[in-house]
């Protein structure tokens, strides 16, 4: 039999029973709508994600201060003192396959305008600081060289502390602003950034030169960290690499002994990270899965009733010439109507749904054209799989049987 | 005259358990083409096995049967189907109408299972076999919009669409009341005289009988009766004669 005519004599039976198939598609629309609509959103926050870490610099190469002490009371990172003037000169001489390097040492307090305060953090870094760390100017300059050598009590403001020490319409460039009663001049303000993944404020934060904050506020020459850009992604675990064993040389470690420091980059840290969500979208889609296995079992489960109930339409169709296969056809062609219908509307609510969430957390919608593609062959295999052998049933029928059922 | 059907000493025994039963010991006759023919028998004489052999559901246990002079016996099931598409129009009692489907739908089905008929021909043929048993105007409405008679005049369309050499009637008239048994029995008899159509109609009722050209009276599996109607009744002139219905109105 022709497949256009299959496909009308299929459509003619399922108009007989419209609310039947319609029931019997919602499962598989709900299954692939929940596949689609999960796999979208996992691939989203993997994106985002991604896409956050990358906006500190995907190619940040960090060196953290850690205690090597084999005994005794082992120190947080943060209050070990190991990085020092000497290490950053050392590495900014030796090593080759980084751009650029800034330290940095922090300390929390008060920033305080007339009137207004806001408790924030100061970050003591060198002039190279922005671009290792992919953060551009919103308004003003970046300080230069000279005034990290001459302790200039300059700052740039991240838009939350202008946002809470200045008032609305206020430009901060050329004002002072004091930080624990030391006043510096505000020489620029940074273009926002948000939240990072971990729900930090990146914009709570006060730039000024290193030798500044160690000098005027934290009284320390020990610096917190370090923050190296590589020359490209792919180069970071050469540079960590390359890095450690300079570090380790500057701070005369014998080859027994373990680093007094961490040197750690970017791109693991997002490989981790992507690695986690993609696993909880797997799962979650898997999940999204059986539902739709499910709503196939529904459908052989209706095949079922609908091959015992038209029995007698079945006999009529055989004593007019349907042969067994026809029969079998026809069966199998409703069950892959419903089945691929189903899909179809689910593929539009999956996207839509996915669409509308994307929107919702600000992420770039992941629209796979791949996932709809297997999405759709998934429900014709499915319906060919659980319409089958019901639809063999019917074709097994002897017609004179089936004629006289009732 | 071309020979239609041709029976030959035709047995079909089942099994039944651990029991042999003979429904058929034995049937032979001919039918020529223009013939009408009924078949009579009580229940248990072998009537609807009989039934079975003719439009080829069934095939006999031994002898021969030619279909327009094609050998049944030695046929496949798909073979069989085929046969049934394109040689047998089927009427039954219960009309076998496929439900919420429209008259055109019912009359087209015959003519899906033969790949020679294109969509736009299957569709013009449904309406003319419609036109041919005078529902021309009703081609649109579902079976329950559609009286007994209706319903059966679209059974015999849905019968006639893919032209066969025989229609066969399983006690078409046997859901009807007096005066549409005589409407679909006068259709059935128009059909056969005016067109030339073979008919051999299945029936237990005397009455019925009288309307064809022939009967052939089946008794514990075996032909007992096989007689040409002398005196063939036209269910036109015995409509014309009812009194008036008091029932309905068409």
């Amino acid at each position: 039999m022709k497949v256009l005519n299959l496909i009308r004599l299929a459509l003619l039976a399922l108009q007989r029973n419209k609310l039947r198939a319609v029931l019997t598609m919602l499962g598989i629309i709900i299954g692939v709508a929940a596949v689609i609509t999960i796999g979208a959103i996992g691939a989203g926050s993997t994106a985002s994600v991604h896409n956050s870490l990358a906006s500190m610099g995907s190619n940040l190469v960090m060196v953290m201060p850690n205690s090597n002490a084999p005994g005794g009371a082992r120190l947080q990172g943060a209050n070990v003192e190991t990085l020092t003037e000497k290490d950053l000169n050392a590495l900014k001489k030796e090593a080759t396959y980084i751009n650029a390097i800034s330290p940095s040492s922090q300390s929390k307090g008060q920033a305080i305008n007339g009137s207004l305060n806001w408790p924030t953090t100061i970050d003591g870094v060198n002039q190279d600081y922005l671009a290792i760390k992919n953060i551009s100017l919103k308004d003003g300059k970046m300080f230069s060289d000279r005034d990290v050598h001459t302790y200039g009590k300059v700052c740039l403001l991240g838009q939350t502390v202008v946002d809470n020490v200045f008032p609305k319409g206020v430009d901060p460039v050329g004002k002072i602003i004091r930080f624990n009663k030391i006043p510096f001049q505000v020489i620029g303000v940074l273009n926002k950034k948000g939240q990072n993944t971990f729900g930090q404020d990146q914009d709570d934060i006060i730039l000024a030169p290193y030798t500044t904050v160690q000098k005027r506020i934290i009284a320390s020459i020990y610096f917190g960290s370090f923050n190296a850009s590589a020359k490209s992604e792919n180069l970071s675990q050469a540079a960590a690499d390359e890095m450690e064993k300079i570090l380790r040389k500057t701070h005369r470690l014998r080859p027994t002994q373990d680093n007094d420091f961490t040197v750690r980059t970017q791109a693991e840290l997002i490989q981790t990270l992507s690695s986690i969500t993609s696993l909880l979208t797997a799962l979650l889609t898997a999940i999204a899965a059986i539902s739709l296995v499910i709503g196939g079992i529904g459908i052989m489960n209706i095949m079922y009733v609908s091959v015992t109930e038209r029995t007698k339409e079945i006999g009529l169709r055989m004593s007019i010439g349907a042969r067994g296969r026809d029969i079998l056809n026809q069966f199998l062609t409703e069950a892959i109507i419903i089945s691929v219908t189903g899909g179809l509307i689910g593929i539009l609510i999956g996207e839509t749904l996915a669409f509308v969430i994307a929107n919702a957390l600000n992420w770039e919608p992941v629209i796979d054209k791949a996932s709809i593609m297997e999405a759709f062959g998934f429900c014709t295999l499915i319906g060919v799989f659980f319409g089958y052998y019901p639809a063999l049933k019917a074709s097994r029928l002897d017609p004179i049987e089936a004629l006289r059922y009732e | 005259m071309k020979k239609i059907l041709e029976l030959h000493d035709i047995a079909r025994e089942f099994q039944m358990g651990s029991e042999i039963v003979r429904a058929l010991k034995g049937v032979s006759f001919d039918v020529f083409a223009g013939e009408f023919v009924t078949i009579m028998g009580s229940s248990g004489s072998g009537k609807t096995t009989l039934l079975n052999t003719l439009g080829c559901l069934d095939k006999p246990t031994s002898g021969t049967y030619l279909l327009d002079g094609v050998s049944v016996r030695e046929q496949s099931r798909d073979q069989l189907a085929k046969l049934r598409n394109q040689k047998i129009g089927f009427v039954f009692q219960a009309y076998n109408l496929l439900p919420r489907t429209t008259a055109l739908e019912n009359v087209e089905l015959p003519l899906f299972y033969n790949p020679m008929v294109t969509a736009a021909e299957r569709r013009e043929r449904a309406a003319n076999a419609l036109q041919a048993v005078k529902l021309g105007d009703r081609i649109n409405h579902m079976p329950n919009e559609m009286s007994g008679g209706q319903q059966q005049r679209v059974a015999i369309a849905r019968a006639l669409v893919n032209e066969p050499v025989m229609i066969l009637a399983d006690e078409a008239t046997g859901n009807l009341d007096t005066r549409t048994s005589y409407e679909i029995m006068a259709l059935m008899q128009d059909l056969n005289q005016s067109q030339g159509k073979t008919i051999v109609f299945v029936t237990h009722e005397p009455d019925i009988a009288a309307f064809s050209s022939r009967t052939i009276t089946l008794r514990d599996g075996r032909v007992v009766k096989d007689q040409i109607n002398q005196q063939v009744r036209s269910a036109k002139e015995m409509l014309a004669a009812l009194p008036e219905t008091e029932d309905y109105h068409i």
